[in-house]
């Protein structure tokens, strides 16, 4: 059995100003097993995080349901961590006490967290005073440590810039081929989806749905140098032809 | 030198700052002593200076101060322990918001000043009165503030809470309270200031003590220079309690600075 089904899940907000409704999601189906690193990618405003967001509990679906190891989802909760795009570190907080935030955290496990996202000798930082990547660490962090059945991200590298952004990709990659948590990682950057996922979800362009999963068999650990690999080039082939076709009619749709 | 938001040091920012006191000074003695001014208008600061002295020293008025000092004090604190808590839950909950943000909002408009003559009908022209009259010019401002503060809390954050599994009441409790603290005391280093402007109205009217008691004798003798001496307390122990209200925040919350 799945451990998490997305069931016929669609999303229409309500228009704006009598403004006729926005469909942000077509029905969508999704299975993830446990243990499973699934990627969903698509261009900008193609309903992506907005499925993450139902996963999460964050908003509710006009029709259809989530269910989490048999149970469904009606509001969010510390078993589906969440990593947002942008910095929600709690200002107040130092690295340790946002890691510490869940109930579930103890001081073991967050020491031990601290020193898996290099975050050792910015404990007692104030999230102020820490750059982009290490407070995407540190939020990482503070939803790995309330050990969530499943670890939901939203574009979380999206802000950060390129070295740093292929950096976080190893090390949440290295963490996961450890741990092996089931992870649900939303992204538009192909590269990113095919170094990371076990199996790729392209979404249409507006109002979204999944368009075709490609699963992506490259052994782990999975090193940096992969990306230049034959294998990864033809994956990524596919890939950017589903999406370029999807993010042009997107682009149409946005003037 | 004028480049837009460059940062000057701090030697340079407080030899600025005094610069416009003395420049101040200045002119207020060459006006005075110039004769620009008639005496009877306009004391020069030396004057001044030397009737202050006499004040503390024969009349004392450090008594008056201290009196003056415990009412606004105690008015903005019966302010503060009204006034935050009632913020908070209409920042908060919006039920509680719809149902008190109109009359606050209405209230607030309200002159509290305007309630002098009815306190004093009410409450004498004892301390009740003049705690009232502060009371009314703060609570209502504060609640307002506080909400508005506690009320925009960032949706990120509220968010990544939930799904840290905070419940409604750790929301308020874990994340805006402690996301709005700095800022709510900022808002209440700005009503003292204002609390200090309805002591003295609270004082010019119906009171045997205090700076503004002070202020409201002198006229009866014609002494502009007492009064400019009391208007010049107000003044600086507004500034002394500005600086330490903005310290102590500074230390409260390392973050926010």
């Amino acid at each position: 059995m799945s451990k998490l089904v997305v069931e016929a899940v669609s999303r229409t907000f309500p228009g704006v100003r009598k403004g006729p409704p926005t469909r942000a999601l077509e029905e969508t189906d999704l299975a993830v097993a446990d243990n499973d690193f699934i990627c969903i990618l698509g261009p900008s405003g193609c309903g992506k995080s907005t499925l993450l967001r139902i996963v999460a509990g964050l908003d509710s679906p006009t029709t259809g349901r989530v269910l989490l190891d048999g149970q469904p989802v009606t509001r969010p909760g510390p078993d589906r961590g969440m990593v947002f795009q942008s910095y929600t570190l709690f200002p107040w907080l130092t690295v340790r006490e946002n890691i510490l935030f869940g109930p579930r955290a103890t001081p073991e496990v967050a020491d031990a967290f601290i020193a898996k996202m290099g975050l050792r000798g910015f404990e007692d930082h104030y999230p102020k005073m820490l750059s982009g990547g290490m407070q995407q660490r540190t939020a990482m962090a503070r939803a790995l440590a309330n050990d969530p059945k499943i670890l939901l991200l939203d574009e979380p590298f999206g802000a950060l810039d390129n070295q740093t952004r292929a950096l976080m990709q190893e090390l949440l990659l290295g963490i996961w081929e450890v741990d092996r948590k089931t992870v649900l990682f939303v992204t538009h950057d192909i590269d990113e989806a095919i170094f990371m996922a076990n199996r790729v979800a392209a979404m249409s362009a507006r109002p979204g749905h999944i368009k075709a999963e490609l699963k992506i068999e490259l052994p782990h650990p999975r090193h940096y140098t992969m990306k230049t690999s034959p294998e990864f080039s033809r994956y990524k082939a596919e890939l950017t032809e589903q999406v370029r076709a999807e993010s042009i009619k997107a682009a149409q749709m946005e003037p | 030198m004028f480049e837009p938001l460059k940062p000057v040091s701090r030697g340079a920012r407080f030899v600025l700052g005094a610069a416009f006191f003395v420049l101040f000074l200045a002119l207020w003695a060459a006006l005075t002593f110039g004769g620009v001014i008639p005496d009877l208008f306009l004391k020069d600061p030396v004057y001044t200076l030397v009737t202050g002295y006499k004040l503390f020293a024969e009349f004392g008025f450090a008594r008056d101060v201290g009196i003056t000092v415990w009412r606004v004090v105690g008015g903005f604190l019966i302010g503060a322990i009204v006034g935050v808590p009632l913020g908070i839950a209409m920042g908060a909950y919006k039920p509680v918001e719809a149902f008190i943000e109109p009359f606050v909002s209405f209230a607030r408009y309200l002159p509290a000043s305007a309630f002098i003559p009815l306190l004093i009908l009410w409450a004498g022209v004892g301390e009740t009165q003049k705690l009232a009259v502060i009371f009314i010019g703060s609570v209502f401002q504060i609640i307002l503030m506080v909400a508005v503060i506690v009320g925009s809390t960032r949706r990120e954050l509220i968010e990544a809470a939930y799904t840290l599994g905070a419940d409604s009441t750790a929301i308020v409790r874990r994340v805006m309270l402690p996301g709005a603290a700095p800022q709510v005391a900022e808002t209440l280093r700005l009503v003292l200031g204002w609390a200090w402007t309805y002591v003295i109205v609270a004082e010019l009217v119906g009171a045997d003590s205090g700076i503004g008691h002070m202020i409201m004798d002198s006229q009866r003798l014609l002494d502009t220079g007492q009064m400019i001496f009391g208007i010049f307390c107000i003044g600086i122990i507004g500034l002394v309690s500005d600086l330490l209200f903005k310290w102590v925040n500074q230390r409260l919350y390392p973050w926010a600075f």
